[in-house]
């Protein structure tokens, strides 16, 4: 939420962020009664990130300001979408074409799930490679090539998405242990070898280093695109924001 | 007072009865004679409902209903729930045990009764807890509560889960002849589910419930059932892999019978769309082939009875987030005309149709009603097999409701519902 904090005062926004579940939610106000309240306001842009998927959706109905959905559940998260084709698009030019495998936990991925939208939209051929545990009912109707082993998922792919692996989110036993995910699943300099040699490697963050990726690779900076990413958040955010403020007036 | 509805057509499966005539109502409120014999000319001076191109069948028992009495008054009440009830022709449901406290002892099963005595309108027949406090542990008093009234046994919305206990309530359900109900669902593969696990789950990012998640359990109690032969009722299904299984036992001489919501013989999983609260049901909506499977259960009579597995919730609790609202349609007074859709759409027999919702589930609870035959209690709906109407939020007698079906277009209404032998509703 901070590069949405960033993005709204670089543009000269009023911005407030308020962290909902320390106050209001607690004390048991419902996510309707939030939206009135903060509708009272008179908002120009409502951005929220709700651990519900359709949230957003639900907000949305009851306000008459624009909503950005920053995140709902395992659903949606449109702007890292944007952000990451962004990134890509900077990086090498183009996105058609592109091979992009997108690894780790694809189930409980908000991430995972805009970018298959977004990236499949665009041209690319994307891949998801998980073990089966963490691999969502169906997947391949979502027009992705699904893999449960690193080695052909990641042949010759361009682009390698690593997901972080949603510890807080499990509740019931998809992965004997982080040690045993790490050796299968996680990305290290052996594993990368079956990419293309000048594959780049990008994460959504917050980074599990060693659980999930290499600690010295995810710094390499011939490969990690990482801190773009972040740098590019923050501009697809101020882009969202003037976009949506432009079509208001 | 003596009364008779003449010139209608009436539908009773149990006696094998579709012909035109009339129901001669005596002082007691209870049928003195049924059929074509029954005219105008040989009633006498009486009370008469001309029922002319109208339909009478017995009064419908809904298996599967939560009165929400005691202790979520604000959901429902026994009067809310009559009025909901006769409007849709429903003159007898079997009400689960899921109150705050559970129906899983006597003297709160007396309370039930009396409450129900004095403020309901329709007839109640309640079940009790299989385990205290539907905690899935210690079974309840079987035998008194059976002597108290219970028409069976089942924690409603909660699935016994320990094989011991299970093996313990069939072996001992046995002794007192109970009627053991369950609500099949393995409670750990469904944990935290809120929807059918498929493409819609993911795209929706909602945590699935997988369809083996029901008849898993069905298999079990099927497989204990099979020691000790005692009387079991699978309260609902929505799978057609369930209705397979469900099959391939049917042949071996167990006493068991099956129940389905009318809610998935009539949705799937795609009608929920973007999050609609009030299609979240338990077990989930499944997919369109599972609708059609459930449809043909009925048809080759694999499923026994249809309910409309009534549970009012208040709107609060359905103004959240899919993830965190409440469970259940509100839907006894759709029920009836809801079921008629599989009529008018040829997939069901008319016939079908009502003995799901009257015959059967009076043999199944062991209730006096559901027949026409003289004797029984005047218990009757009176309906327009094809009146086109349009369900409406706002002129819902429940006090919950959500409906899951706002804005369909229906054909057939109930009329007229006569409860031993009175007109207590009418159009």
């Amino acid at each position: 939420m901070s590069s949405f904090e960033l993005a709204g005062k670089r543009l000269g926004a009023d911005v407030m962020n308020m962290n909902v579940s320390n106050s209001a939610i607690k004390k048991g106000e419902t996510l309707i009664d939030t939206a009135m309240t903060l509708n009272a306001m008179h908002p120009d842009i409502l951005v929220i990130r709700h651990a519900d998927s359709g949230a957003a959706n639900l907000l949305s109905r009851k306000v008459n300001c624009s909503v950005i959905n920053a995140g709902d559940g395992w659903r949606e998260h449109p702007t890292q979408a944007l952000l990451d084709a962004m990134t890509i698009k900077m990086k090498i030019g183009k996105i058609e074409g592109l091979k992009i495998a997108i690894c780790g936990d694809i189930m409980h991925s908000r991430v995972a799930r805009s970018n298959i939208y977004l990236l499949t939209m665009m041209g690319a051929e994307v891949r998801v490679i998980a073990p089966s545990t963490l691999m969502p009912k169906d997947i391949s109707q979502f027009g992705v090539k699904v893999f449960t082993n690193m080695e052909d998922g990641l042949k010759d792919v361009d682009i390698i998405m690593m997901l972080r692996m949603q510890l807080e989110r499990m509740d019931g036993s998809y992965i004997p242990s982080t040690r045993e995910y790490y050796e299968f699943f996680a990305l290290d300099y052996k594993k990368i070898k079956h990419a293309k040699d000048n594959a780049l490697i990008m994460h959504p963050g917050p980074m599990n280093r060693g659980i999930e990726i290499d600690a010295t690779l995810a710094d390499d900076i011939n490969r990690s695109i990482i801190v773009q990413q972040v740098e590019m958040g923050v501009a697809v955010r101020m882009a969202c924001l003037k976009i949506l403020m432009e079509n208001q007036k | 007072m003596k009364s008779a509805i003449i010139n209608v057509r009436i539908v009773d499966t149990k006696n094998n009865i579709d012909e035109i005539g009339g129901i001669l109502i005596n002082n007691d409120g209870l049928i003195e004679a049924c059929g074509k014999k029954v005219t105008k000319d040989n009633i006498g001076d009486i009370e008469v409902y001309d029922c002319k191109n109208k339909l009478a069948i017995p009064g419908i028992i809904d298996g599967r209903v939560f009165a929400s009495e005691p202790g979520f008054e604000y959901k429902e009440n026994y009067r809310t729930l009559s009025q909901a009830a006769i409007s849709g022709g429903v003159t007898s449901v079997v009400t689960m045990p899921n109150t705050n406290p559970v129906i899983d002892n006597v003297s709160t099963f007396d309370f039930i009764k009396r409450r129900a005595r004095d403020k309901s309108l329709i007839k109640i027949h309640s079940l009790a807890s299989l385990t205290k406090n539907i905690e899935g542990n210690e079974i309840t008093e079987f035998g008194l509560l059976k002597l108290n009234g219970a028409v069976g046994f089942t924690d409603g919305i909660k699935c016994i889960q320990n094989n011991n206990v299970m093996d313990k309530i069939f072996n001992y359900g046995k002794n007192q002849n109970a009627l053991v109900i369950q609500f099949p669902q393995d409670n750990e593969l469904s944990k935290n589910g809120v929807i059918n696990e498929s493409l819609i789950s993911t795209k929706l990012g909602l945590k699935g419930i997988p369809d083996y998640a029901e008849h898993l359990i069905i298999e079990r109690d099927l497989r204990l059932l099979n020691q000790y032969q005692s009387k079991y009722h699978i309260s609902l299904i929505s799978s057609g892999k369930s209705l397979e299984i469900i099959n391939e036992w049917k042949g071996k001489n167990l006493k068991f019978t099956t129940g389905v919501s009318i809610n998935h013989l009539s949705l799937n999983e795609n009608d929920i769309g973007e999050f609609k609260t009030f299609l979240k049901l338990s077990p989930p909506l499944r997919t369109e082939q599972d609708r059609l499977d459930l449809i043909n259960g009925i048809k080759n009579g694999i499923i026994d009875i249809m309910v409309s597995d009534h549970k009012p919730e208040d709107e609060e609790s359905k103004r959240l987030t899919f993830q965190k609202c409440a469970t259940g349609a509100s839907g006894i007074e759709t029920f009836l005309s809801l079921a008629l859709e599989q009529y008018h759409n040829g997939n069901l027999d008319l016939k079908t149709i009502i003995k799901c919702i009257t015959e059967n589930p009076a043999k199944i609870f062991g209730i006096n009603a559901g027949s026409l035959e003289k004797g029984m209690p005047g218990d009757i709906a009176i309906l327009d097999l094809e009146k086109p109407w349009v369900v409406k939020r706002e002129k819902m007698q429940s006090k919950s409701k959500n409906t899951a079906i706002e804005g369909r277009k229906l054909q057939g209404k109930v009329e007229k519902t006569f409860l031993n032998g009175k007109l207590v509703f009418k159009i």
